[in-house]
């Protein structure tokens, strides 16, 4: 299962990031753990200055405002 | 890439080079033919613009697509523009950059690298760590939010390319200058201490310098859908509101207390224009009404500086990662230079 984590300190897009991620892992029936990633320290780690940032299984793929539709979908499908 | 996805993206790449070139001659045509525009919509409302309706309609009719058709241009631009100036790599422009130099870098890198208020602490932290100086980080985080495209948008339009030339030199210039003293003050002890403890993992995100002309169009235009698509309200109830002052408030009415021989005045927006928050859409229409009725420019530009790059919400966000004598120095020489840009301003005009 892949692990997803959404970094941001808890701003609107990240909030709005979470949930198309969430959605998309529904429609496409895909089972992935999705996380919130607040705490600044572990934000910095990934090395991540734009919030939202996404990590896949500890992989930095996007970083800064909500990624596009297609992009997510990419994402779980892959 | 499969061959299909590439035939579909040099397609839609041939789709916006075709049509850019097509919605900028549209777009001349519609703005060199406002007045036109408005006086015909003026005339089609059977009113005159000897009443004080009919002004204020004329006004409304006329500034809105105006302001809209310049937002949706210049917004556009910097989309493109800020492809190329990925914060990783304004982050790896000033590392190590010396007081003086640095901090004009870093606050002509402010106008053209994508800032969101919501990412200002992570970023804050990012440049501090991969040692950019606390006073040049600084000339970036104040010239970021202060010169934003917004706000010359409007002030184009709306007070010509004079005041927004004025407006993006002195906004250059306070962030600089506050940079530069925040830096010689050595406040570096007033960071919160988990701050200097940070350490920033290797940029692991795409710092952009990767994009093809497709993905930078395609991000010129979701920064229109996403900026115009939010300010456009805002746009719009400050130009009513323009418009309201422009028709029913008296000439001279605000000479008296915002006129340029009211020595206090200034001071007073600074005080009133911190705490405030709201975008440049929203205020920059009612700064015009207001100069239209005698407002002196020095002091309207000052409260218009005060709201947009210092807030309550913001000095909030900061303090996770300063103490209060450095958040009070921020505000105090930031406040200053807004102070002196509209005396100067008032004085020689």
């Amino acid at each position: 299962m892949k692990r997803i984590e959404v970094l941001g300190t808890g701003c609107r897009n990240c909030e709005v990031t979470y949930n198309v991620i969430r959605e998309a892992a529904r429609q496409a029936g895909v089972e992935v753990e999705l996380e919130k990633v607040t705490d600044l320290a572990r934000i910095m780690a990934y090395g991540v200055m734009r919030t939202p940032g996404v990590a896949i299984d500890g992989k930095v793929v996007h970083a800064g405002g909500i990624p596009a539709p297609d992009t997510v979908r990419d994402w779980i499908r892959e | 890439m499969s061959e299909i996805a590439a035939t579909a993206d040099s397609r839609r790449l041939r789709a916006w080079l075709l049509g850019l070139p097509l919605a900028a001659a549209a777009w001349w045509l519609t703005y060199t033919h406002l007045p036109e525009l408005a006086d015909a919509t003026v005339a089609v409302l059977d009113l005159s613009r000897d009443t004080r309706l009919g002004e204020a309609v004329h006004f409304f009719v006329y500034d809105t697509p105006k302001v809209l058709l310049l937002l949706v241009g210049i917004v556009f631009v910097m989309g493109v523009v800020q492809t190329f100036f990925a914060p990783e790599r304004t982050q790896a422009l000033l590392a190590g950059r010396r007081l003086g130099l640095g901090n004009a870098l870093a606050a002509l890198l402010g106008v053209v690298t994508p800032f969101c208020s919501c990412s200002a602490v992570p970023l804050f932290i990012g440049f501090l760590s991969a040692g950019v100086p606390l006073g040049v980080t600084f000339s970036f985080l104040i010239s970021a939010p202060m010169v934003n495209e917004v706000a010359l948008a409007l002030l184009l339009g709306l007070f010509g390319w004079k005041v927004a030339a004025l407006y993006l030199g002195l906004g250059l210039l306070v962030a600089l200058a506050a940079g530069l003293l925040i830096g010689e003050l050595r406040m570096e002890r007033h960071l919160e201490p988990w701050v200097r403890a940070i350490h920033l993992g290797e940029a692991a995100a795409p710092d952009g310098s990767g994009f093809s002309w497709l993905e930078r169009f395609d991000a010129g235009g979701r920064h229109v859908r996403e900026i115009v698509g939010k300010v456009w309200p805002y746009v719009l109830v400050g130009i009513g509101l323009g418009a309201g002052i422009h028709g029913f408030v008296p000439e001279d009415f605000m000479a008296a207390f915002m006129g340029r021989d009211v020595w206090w005045a200034v001071p007073l927006a600074v005080v009133l224009g911190v705490p405030m928050y709201t975008n440049a859409a929203g205020i920059i229409p009612v700064v015009e009404a207001l100069i239209g009725k005698g407002a002196a420019l020095g002091t309207t530009l000052a409260f218009m500086m005060s709201v947009i790059a210092l807030s309550a919400p913001e000095i909030l966000i900061l303090r996770k990662v300063l103490r209060w004598p450095l958040i009070a120095t921020f505000v105090g020489v930031v406040a200053g230079g807004i102070l002196l840009v509209g005396f100067v301003f008032n004085a020689v005009l």
